[in-house]
């Protein structure tokens, strides 16, 4: 095969791995909120219950869930699920949501006491003292932590070959099988280095964009 | 015609009474320093007074409006609480401005939050914000910060974030003005031009409550001193009796360690 042909066909791969990357993010961005404000709550149950699934989830490995959103439903229900990309999505935006909502939570518990105060004595609402006055602050304390969790996720995308999803190392080991060459395989990193590479860029320029404000 | 009336004002923490029994009353465009020793319950009664905690018995008015009576429990939603709060405004110890806005923007943005929820905000939205914005600027000016209103707090000194911060709780026009150690987290020489902006507010007769540690202070500028100790009021009067000739025992001893810190 030449080099172009392997790179058409990683690129096919590699839009797969985007798809499992940006999906999985605006399924858990939000989700990870949801769940922390449940780790937060005031009435315990739910706050106990929510720890629990937090734990469970990031207690186990991520492939195991992946395995387990795939198959579980059809020994249980006699339902498989119908898309292994869709039950890769469902794994992987669980997973970053737990993740995710424990830096939301030290983001949040970080932020002065005084501030929800000051808020409160101006009279202020409890939804406009968390989007006018905390969120913003919360999101430039927790930003290195999500760029690191970001990260992990483009390259944790590459488990979803374990049921078959063809992102990019999947096709890479395709073609090792199929064609007997190893270089594609190695070639892929390429790919990740320029993804990643994207993403810090993203990153720094958000950070440098937050700068005019300190907390 | 007293503005502010609060009775038998008590909370506890878990066991601790902190504030055991609580009355004073407050006229119009009066000032009213709080002395006492630290744990007093000094903090706790402002928190009181703008619903941050919530007592466990008394009563609270404002201009004959009742906001809280234990003896006539209603529970409060979180809508009557905020209007209650609005009666009050609160400058902290450590000014708690918000550091993503500026100095005017800080001033404003409650009162333009408030604006946007009035029923005729969207047709004249312009007009109004204009004016927030011009009564803003006013207050900044106020405050000797003419030239600061497009600073962030971390780029303002301390004295200069808590005049801001007196802004921004004037801008809400609140009925009853409290400051909690307003210059207890300034260095020394910052705290004069704090007092100055407070002094000048009490000539414009802003009825205020200010619990301070500047014995000096308060008896040049406020009208009554309540001296409360261990959640009690021990004395209460014009500075002129309270620091002249304290009637209690515990208010002559207080006075006294003061005294002797300051020479
Ligand atoms: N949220 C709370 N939970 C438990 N105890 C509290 C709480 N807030 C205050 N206290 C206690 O109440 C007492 C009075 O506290 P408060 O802050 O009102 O005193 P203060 O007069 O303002 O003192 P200072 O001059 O040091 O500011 C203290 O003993 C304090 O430990
Ligand atoms: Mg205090």
């Amino acid at each position: 095969m030449t080099f172009l042909e392997v790179t058409l066909r990683l690129l096919e791969g590699f839009k797969i791995t985007c798809l499992i990357f940006a999906l999985t993010l605006i399924f858990s961005l939000p989700l990870g909120l949801v769940i922390s404000f449940g780790s937060m709550s005031k009435f315990s149950p739910l706050r106990y219950l929510v720890k629990v699934f937090v734990w469970i989830i990031r207690g186990v490995p991520l492939m195991l869930q992946v395995f387990i959103v795939f198959y579980v439903p059809g020994f249980l229900f006699g339902a498989p699920v119908s898309s292994r990309f869709n039950a890769v999505i469902v794994a992987f935006a669980i997973n970053y949501a737990c993740y995710f909502s424990e830096i939301y939570r030290g983001g949040i518990e970080s932020i002065s006491h005084g501030q929800f105060e000051a808020g409160q004595v101006l009279g202020m609402t409890k939804g406009q003292i968390f989007f006018k006055v905390i969120l913003l602050q919360v999101i430039k304390r927790i930003l290195p932590p999500m760029s690191n969790e970001v990260i992990t996720l483009v390259k944790d995308s590459a488990l979803a070959r374990v049921i078959i999803v063809v992102e990019i190392l999947k096709v890479a080991e395709e073609l090792m099988s199929t064609n007997a060459i190893i270089w594609p395989l190695f070639y892929t990193g390429v790919f990740y280095l320029i993804f990643v590479g994207v993403l810090t860029l993203f990153f720094n320029y958000i950070e440098k964009k937050m700068e005019y404000f300190k907390v | 015609m007293s503005i502010l009336e609060v009775k038998d004002l008590a909370k506890c923490f878990g066991v601790t009474e902190v504030l055991k029994d609580i009355s004073f009353s407050l006229a119009e465009g009066e000032s009213l320093a709080i002395i006492g020793s630290s744990g007093s319950g000094k903090t706790t009664l402002l928190r009181c007074l703008n619903f941050l905690e919530r007592p466990d018995k008394g009563y609270i008015s404002v201009r004959d409006r009742v906001l809280y009576d234990s003896d006539a429990p209603a529970s409060l939603s979180e809508k009557d609480i905020r209007k209650n709060r609005l009666h009050f405004g609160l400058v902290f110890q450590s000014f708690n401005l918000f550091p993503q806005y500026t100095a005017l923007e800080n001033v404003v943005l409650a009162k333009q939050l408030l604006f946007k929820e009035e029923p005729g905000y969207k047709k004249n939205k312009k007009a109004i914000n204009e004016q927030i914005q011009a009564e803003g600027k006013a207050l900044l000016d106020q405050v000797g910060l003419e030239n600061k209103r497009d600073l962030y707090p971390h780029q303002l000194s301390g004295g200069q974030q808590q005049r801001v911060a007196i802004a921004r709780a004037l801008a809400l026009n609140p009925d009853v003005l409290c400051f909690d150690e307003p210059t207890s987290a300034l260095d020394p020489e910052l705290t004069g031009e704090v007092l100055k902006v407070i002094r000048g507010l009490a000539q414009k007769n802003t009825t205020m409550v200010i619990v301070t540690h500047e014995m000096q202070f308060a008896y040049d500028v406020a009208d009554k001193v309540l001296f409360m100790d261990d959640g009690l009021v021990v004395e209460y009067g014009t500075p002129q009796e309270v620091f002249d000739k304290p009637s209690n025992e515990r208010t002559k001893r207080f006075l006294e360690r003061y005294r002797n810190a300051e020479n």
